[in-house]
């Protein structure tokens, strides 16, 4: 068998804080994510889920431990990464096709081609006849829209994606999974989708990963045996579902209540 | 205080606690239902009404104030020779425009001014918009220049006025690096400013769509500097023509600001309140023209929410 598309072997990562202190974000993490899985990343608020990414996009270095990424160390931002942010990321003073041809314009791409290419993901978006609008002319939903086809056209090898639906409502929401997940069967990429929902996360994945409460480790990993394609919105009914949740909330609700004190605690101080 | 503490339960008591049972009726709800037409066509009358009012309250407030000045001084409550007359003000103006001026024609000293001030803005923004980019983006630098610059923003730059004078003599150069130092600082702070506070998830963004770092400060940090580079032009124009000004005083043969000093110097009140006029006159017209540019540069931002109108 091939090498994982994503490893990260006893990571730890550690912030300076402003006030001198040390605080310790990820503790002895060890993830490996298999070429084409859809891996979903579960935990409570401040478990270090964004700082995985940071460290598999090479945005920040890992203190200590090692991160592979296609069987190679990462550097820096490596070629083959896409990244979808939790907020809004798209260019606000770029129109919808300006931010869709952005990554192909950085890589040398001609700009005639770029924007041909751009319109073609941008219809395959359901953005059609939007190219020329700018981002604050449109909804939440379609902003995320924009964001996924920005990252999608480069091709990405590996698709990292921080809580990406978190912002919209509950409907855009359900239609953008199943949207990701149609995308997504037609790519070959290797998805690790940051999420503190355990619905969103079993509807999605093949695999639920649970971290702790800060500083994060993985507590376990779920396999999620069921079929696809899924429809995200009527997936949630089926009994196996249903015993999965229940499985994985049992590990989880302890380390979101440890979290919860925590918060609690720290509010008193 | 014991008076306001009893009557305060009263106030919060429910006046109807029976209301919720009745059928609530909203007028407004009502009129929703109804033609979008009338309700639009309501919202520009109100539109029209309110700007009606404004202008109205403009022209009263300016009547008042040019009408009691020119009063006290025609009565002689004040001496108009101190500070000078309306009607004065108006007639020395219409001699300026007929006859021309002492330095002559009086187009030829604000152009002379102008002149003077639009090289010192375009010199001093484009070198702030550079530093301030360059230092935004270069931590080393910027901690290495910081307290040179903090210095050099301390000291009351308009004094180098008569420094220029001499290196420059009488030509335009001397007014225009006076309105230059003026206009660089503003700039280059906001400059600094604006690449500082650039949204660091945009930066992460289009570091992992590929940008390297040419893409990143053209692409990225200019764009989003430049709502903050441009507020400071409106600023640094005026300051321009400050620098032009204060320039032409440290030694001129015309220009606006040679025309107040000479006014000033012949005891002519008037002759000075009318330079400052054409002066201010120019000056509006400027500054229409950076926000017609601002407009232009930064469309894809959001109009801005102009005051609800009640209707």
């Amino acid at each position: 068998m091939a090498s994982p598309a994503i490893e990260l072997h006893g990571v730890t990562k550690r912030f300076a804080t402003p006030k001198g202190g040390i605080y310790t974000a990820l503790r002895d993490l060890t993830l490996e994510v298999a070429s084409g899985e859809f891996c979903a990343v579960v935990g409570p608020t401040g478990c270090g889920k964004s700082t995985t990414l940071a460290l598999i996009s090479g945005l920040e270095p890992a203190s200590t431990g090692e991160v592979r990424v296609e069987g190679r160390p990462v550097k820096g931002i490596a070629d083959g990464v896409g990244y979808v942010f939790q907020s809004d990321a798209v260019f606000p003073w770029k129109t919808v096709l300006g931010n869709v041809a952005a990554g192909p314009r950085y890589h040398g791409t001609p700009a005639a081609e770029a924007r041909v290419r751009a319109r073609e993901w941008i219809t395959r978006v359901g953005l059609a006849g939007f190219e020329d609008r700018y981002p604050h002319q449109l909804s939440g939903g379609m902003r995320k829209r924009v964001g996924l086809a920005q990252s999608l056209i480069n091709g990405p090898r590996i698709l990292l994606m921080d809580e990406p639906f978190s912002a919209l409502d509950v409907q855009t929401r359900s239609l953008m999974e199943n949207e990701l997940l149609s995308l997504w069967s037609s790519t070959s990429a290797s998805v690790v989708f940051v999420t503190h929902d355990l619905e969103e996360a079993i509807a999605l994945a093949d695999r639920v990963v649970v971290l702790t409460a800060g500083p994060g480790t993985v507590k376990g990993t779920y396999k999620v045996d069921l079929p696809r394609p899924r429809n995200v919105a009527e997936i949630r009914f089926q009994p196996r579902f249903t015993q999965l949740y229940e499985s994985i909330w049992s590990q989880l609700r302890d380390e979101v209540l440890v979290s919860y004190e925590r918060q609690k605690h720290a509010a008193a101080v | 205080m014991s008076v306001r503490s009893t009557l305060r339960p009263s106030s919060v008591e429910h006046p109807h606690p029976e209301a919720g049972e009745g059928i609530p009726v909203n007028p407004s709800a009502q009129a929703g239902e109804g033609n979008a037409a009338e309700l639009a066509a309501r919202r520009s009358r109100a539109a029209r009404r309110r700007r009606v009012v404004v202008y109205g309250l403009r022209l009263l407030f300016a009547a008042l104030w040019i009408g009691s000045w020119e009063l006290s001084t025609r009565l002689n409550w004040v001496d108009p020779f101190f500070v000078g007359q309306p009607s004065g003000i108006v007639a020395r103006l219409w001699t300026w425009i007929t006859e021309g001026t002492a330095l002559g024609p009086l187009w030829l000293q604000a152009a002379v001014t102008m002149e003077e001030a639009v090289v010192g803005f375009i010199i001093g923004s484009l070198l702030g918009i550079v530093f301030g980019i360059l230092l935004g983006r270069i931590e080393l630098l910027a901690e290495t220049l910081s307290p040179f610059i903090k210095a050099a923003n301390a000291i009351p730059r308009v004094v180098l006025g008569s420094l220029f004078a001499i290196m420059f003599g009488l030509s335009l150069w001397g007014k225009a690096a006076t309105a230059v130092v003026l206009v660089f600082f503003v700039v280059f702070f906001n400059a600094f400013q604006g690449v500082r506070e650039v949204d660091r998830n945009l930066v992460a963004n289009a570091r992992i769509l590929g940008a390297n770092n040419r893409r990143l400060t053209t692409e990225i940090i200019i764009p989003s500097a430049l709502s903050w580079i441009l507020a400071s032009l409106h600023i640094s124009f005026g300051l321009a023509i400050v620098g032009a000004v204060v320039g032409e005083l440290f030694g001129a043969t015309a220009g606006l600001g040679q025309l107040i000093y000479n006014a000033g110097h012949t005891f002519d009140v008037n002759g000075v309140f009318a330079g400052m006029f054409v002066l201010a006159v120019l000056a509006l017209i400027a500054e229409g023209l950076i926000s017609a540019l601002e407009n232009r540069l930064i469309k894809w931002r959001p109009s801005r929410v102009s005051g609800e109108i009640p209707i």
